[in-house]
């Protein structure tokens, strides 16, 4: 029977991947994982082998990334490249290349998802953090508006370009191969 | 009154997010039912959040 310590000790990398795919910064990932494993080793008593240890350690990672989001977010954003953006569209608002039926069952392909986490690692940094705080993590706008410290309409604006920057990305590397 | 491509986009996009008002909520209904380019994108965006939530 393995210790406690080293089954949380197991669960590094993926805790790290983890972070990393939400916070996009190596350094602060591993920040946060190193509180999150200090703080479980702790806390072993209130565990109790209920449930799930990844699910678990997690649960107490997410509040570290929020942690880490709030400190990053005090830092000033580069200015927006919305010029990628607005080349997907023509001067008169049409789609220059409009969008098809994107098939179901890439979803059931373990590859697809590791082309979706490359594409997330090439969002710029506030864009993948308000994005996977909103479609991972289940937050609300309000919610992550006020972790970022932007307002609703930019906000807005980062899930829209997140989200169209996504869909490139996967229409380039997955739908057209 | 009519939506563009790149206005009816956003729209779509924004109401993943936050509830449209009834004349937004009009204007994008009336858009989707008539670009098919729209339509696609919707679903492409109901996609990726399914996606999303299942990531490993
Ligand atoms: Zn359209």
């Amino acid at each position: 029977m393995k210790s406690f310590a080293a089954r949380v000790e197991e669960e590094r990398p993926y805790l790290i991947r983890y972070a990393s795919l939400q916070l996009r910064d190596r350094h602060a990932a591993e920040d946060c994982v190193q509180e999150t494993l200090v703080a479980a080793l702790a806390g072993e008593a209130s565990f109790g082998g209920r449930s799930n240890l990844r699910t678990w350690l997690t649960g107490i990672l997410k509040h570290k990334i929020v942690d880490a989001i709030r400190r990053m977010a005090r830092d000033p954003e580069p200015v927006p490249d919305v010029a990628e953006l607005e080349a997907l569209f023509d001067e008169t608002g049409h789609w220059r290349e409009a969008p098809d039926a994107w098939p179901d069952n890439s979803l059931e392909q373990k590859q697809f998802f590791s082309v979706l986490e490359e594409c997330l690692a090439r969002l710029p940094a506030k864009t993948a953090q308000a994005f996977m705080m909103r479609e991972h993590m289940g937050y609300e706008t309000d919610e992550i508006c006020k972790e970022l410290a932007v307002t609703p309409t930019h906000c807005w604006v980062l899930l829209y370009r997140a989200r169209m920057a996504l869909k490139e990305c996967l229409q380039t590397n997955w739908f057209q191969k | 009154m009519k939506l563009t491509c790149k206005e009816a986009s956003r729209l779509v996009s924004q109401g993943l997010d936050r509830r449209l008002g009834p004349w937004e909520w009009l204007r994008l209904r009336l858009h989707l039912a008539i670009c098919d380019a729209c339509a696609a994108f919707t679903k492409q965006m109901e996609f990726l959040r399914r996606a999303i939530r299942r990531l490993p």
